[in-house]
């Protein structure tokens, strides 16, 4: 609370309060930020000065800096107003909401318009067939085949009371991701799913939307959150707040989304467009430009991937080759490093992403790095031990009896005969590092994992693409790469084969 | 030179010497033979410390072969195995002067070194600069007992030199290795299972069955007068598969 109470005063002190700046909050995701950006173009059309602090880190923050005076005005929904920043005060009705908010200095304009809550969207094919409207009419439809995500399918106003409150007969439920959830819908791999009433993908893949009809999910209007003074400081700025009530319903809201999502126009452009209705053409991006966009991010990407990959392999090298010759060497350790390594492989990596991430309380490069290094043991460490264990015994007689100082031994005879096997292993390594750097996308690690993860989300070939193909390139080059590494470093008596 | 006292060495269940005590003098070639399984290799192994008996000590010059004693110890016993056991990366001039390179030899020392050590094995040292897989079999041989005489040491043991050799190159180089024991005047103690040439390189026979030694002595005793029932069938069995008759006389 503390951190908060600074970060409220450094974020104060950065702005002068003049009378006539408008200052607009917005949280970190599209549709909060479309909308502050969709105030701030109609404020400065009413002749205001605006400034719009977008995307701020989490809820909490956000209502604290409206409280505080950081922030004029900010969109949230009605829910979250309830369940999260009110929770302890048992407010129910309108009419208790707005108390509760008027006791902290605060005021609510009328909704916007729509409701962010949960739906269940089929394909309107699907719809037309079974003859379905509301989330009622899924009881004509039994067979259904019903893809949620996990978490819908735990909560406690998610499918199982759903299911309850109006008598559903599905049986066949599948657990998908939201985003992946889309594609599987789109492909007809399942017949239904969960939605945010407002997600892009109802415009753009056209979806039917069954209504809660009986108030079974929450309501989350989404509405405007203002200090209480400002319709007397600022008569313009509530023209503008008012000009945006009732005026979006779900539909308009989830075009205006897909906009952005989707066409990959930003948040202001398009505020820009709604305003000017035709002026601005609202199309999708072009493929060139999708390219062209994508194509831009890629030096970046790489630099990030090339780092996740180069760091936890130079590590993994530096520690599986000597575990491997220990291995080799000693019969006490032989089974516990090979052991330990095989079972470390087994891991699933988002899981092991997640508990490096609850373990180490950070995100980003270094928990991936940690990551893709476990990953990387395994196949070192074996082939490491493989390539030393089957070094002939006449052979190995040999140097032992030649009375070669134990260093030597190792450095001149075993490592080079056992060269060719552990650059085997480091080439699997790296080409599996490759791929599960990708996953440091979930996480904040940067990498083709960022296009990849985004493409998904926003089913956008063209950004999977941007990420898949440099990373495949990045395999194919590192190999290559290794390869001249491992013929500079043999001799031409292993490269001709070893007898 | 080598004394092994009371030695007794299993693998797993399986007893391979059972009690041997043998004294081999310097500057004697010694031969051990027996049929496969008797324990000669194991036997040559624990001399030059690559096995550690069970029970019992072998002393090399006096000195027990253990522990930090080993390394120095081997610098003074060359080690020839049937195959080889050349190092596939090194060229032949690698394989020889790998040692003496790590003890501090200079480049010329060495080159030097491998050309005596190719006249005295008669290699031709064009070869020296190929790598083993780009020799013949005698000629990797000879390189594996140049790297074993490179330092010069006291002692030679050798695990089936010939054994991996075709007929003709196997009769040429027992004569050579025989000139060449002659000229060096080293202790030699060379296992095989082929009595006609440990008769023909050695000068003293010791053969051993199931971890003990059947019967130990001079050149030809083994035929002359042979200890046991055991050594009368051994003998026999190498005159029909050998026709040894020449070889003994």
């Amino acid at each position: 609370m503390r951190c908060l109470a600074l970060l409220l005063v450094l974020l104060c002190s950065c702005v002068s309060r003049g009378q006539e700046t408008l200052k607009i909050g917005s949280k970190s995701f599209t549709e909060s930020v479309l909308l502050g950006e969709l105030l701030a173009e109609k404020a400065r059309r009413e002749g205001l000065t605006v400034e719009h602090k977008d995307s701020l880190r989490g809820t909490r923050l956000v209502f604290e800096a409206v409280k505080s005076g950081a922030i004029d005005v900010y969109p949230e929904y009605t829910g979250t107003l309830i369940g999260e920043l009110f929770a302890d005060r048992d407010v129910a009705t309108d009419a208790e909401l707005r108390q509760a908010l008027a006791d902290v200095g605060l005021a609510m304009s009328d909704p916007i318009g729509f409701n962010n809550t949960y739906a269940i969207g089929v394909l309107p094919e699907t719809a037309e067939r079974f003859g379905l409207a509301a989330i009622a009419d899924l009881r004509k439809a039994p067979n259904l085949r019903m893809g949620f995500t996990n978490e819908f399918i735990e909560r406690d106003d998610g499918w199982r009371p759903l299911k309850e409150a109006y008598d559903l007969p599905q049986t066949d439920i599948r657990g998908i991701d939201h985003d992946l959830g889309y594609q599987a819908l789109g492909s007809g791999a399942i017949d239904a799913k969960e939605l945010y009433t407002t997600d892009a993908k109802i415009q753009s893949m056209g979806l039917t939307v069954l209504r809660d009809t009986i108030d079974h999910f929450p309501r989350y209007d989404a509405v405007w959150i203002y200090r209480a003074d400002l319709p007397e400081r600022s008569p313009a700025a509530m023209r503008a707040i008012e000009a945006l009530t009732n005026v979006l319903d779900e539909a308009a809201m989830s075009a205006l989304n897909a906009r952005v999502d989707i066409d990959g126009r930003t948040e202001a452009e398009v505020a820009r467009a709604y305003f000017d209705n035709a002026k601005t053409p609202d199309g999708a991006l072009t493929t060139g430009d999708r390219l062209r966009r994508a194509a831009a991010d890629i030096p970046r990407t790489t630099a990030e991937h090339a780092v996740l990959v180069g760091a936890s392999m130079m590590l993994a090298i530096t520690i599986a080759v000597p575990l491997g010759v220990l291995a080799a060497h000693s019969r006490r350790f032989e089974q516990v490093v090979l052991n330990v390594s095989g079972i470390l492989q087994t891991i699933p990596s988002l899981a092991l992403l997640a508990l490096l991430v609850s373990l180490l309380a950070i995100t980003g490069q270094i928990p991936t790095i940690i990551a893709l290094f476990v990953y990387s043991l395994l196949p070192i460490v074996r082939t490491t031990h493989a390539g030393l264990t089957q070094i002939p015994q006449s052979v190995r007689d040999s140097a032992r009896s030649l009375g070669l100082p134990r260093g030597s031994m190792l450095l001149f005879v075993e490592l080079p005969l056992a060269l060719p096997s552990i650059f085997a292993g480091i080439k699997t390594a790296v080409v599996i590092n490759v791929g599960t750097a990708t996953l440091g996308g979930f996480i904040a690690a940067g990498g083709y994992g960022d296009p990849i993860l985004a493409g998904i989300r926003r089913v956008d070939t063209v950004l999977i693409l941007a990420g898949l193909i440099p990373a495949a390139l990045m395999a194919i080059v590192l190999t290559l790469l290794l390869d001249g590494v491992e013929r500079m470093l043999s001799p031409a008596g292993v490269r001709g084969g070893i007898r | 030179m080598f004394e092994l006292r009371g030695i007794h060495k299993a693998f797993g269940e399986s007893v391979v010497l059972d009690g041997i005590d043998l004294t081999i003098e310097p500057r004697t070639t010694v031969a051990l033979i027996g049929p496969s399984g008797c324990g000669k290799s194991t036997l040559l192994r624990l001399m030059n410390g690559l096995l550690e008996p069970d029970a019992g000590v072998v002393r090399f010059d006096g000195h027990e072969m253990t522990g930090n004693a080993l390394t120095p110890a081997r610098r003074r016993i060359g080690y020839v195995v049937q195959e080889g056991g050349l190092f596939a990366h090194l060229t032949a001039r690698q394989n020889v002067t790998l040692l003496g390179r790590r003890l501090g030899w200079d480049r010329e020392r060495a080159r030097d070194r491998a050309a005596e050590l190719a006249s005295l094995v008669q290699l031709d040292s064009a070869l020296l600069d190929r790598y083993p897989h780009e020799l013949s079999g005698g000629q990797r041989q000879r390189v594996a007992l140049m790297r074993a005489l490179a330092n010069d040491p006291e002692a030679l043991l050798l695990d089936e030199p010939l054994g991996a050799l075709d007929p003709m190159v196997r009769a040429d180089l027992q004569d050579e290795l025989k000139e060449l024991f002659d000229r060096l005047n080293k202790t030699v103690v060379l296992v095989t299972h082929d009595l006609a040439e440990a008769q023909h390189l050695a000068g003293r026979v010791v053969l051993l069955n199931d971890g003990h030694i059947a019967q130990d002595g001079p050149h030809g005793a083994l035929l002359r007068e042979p200890a046991s029932d055991f050594v009368r069938r051994f003998v026999s069995a190498q005159r029909r598969l050998h026709g040894l008759e020449g070889a003994a006389s």
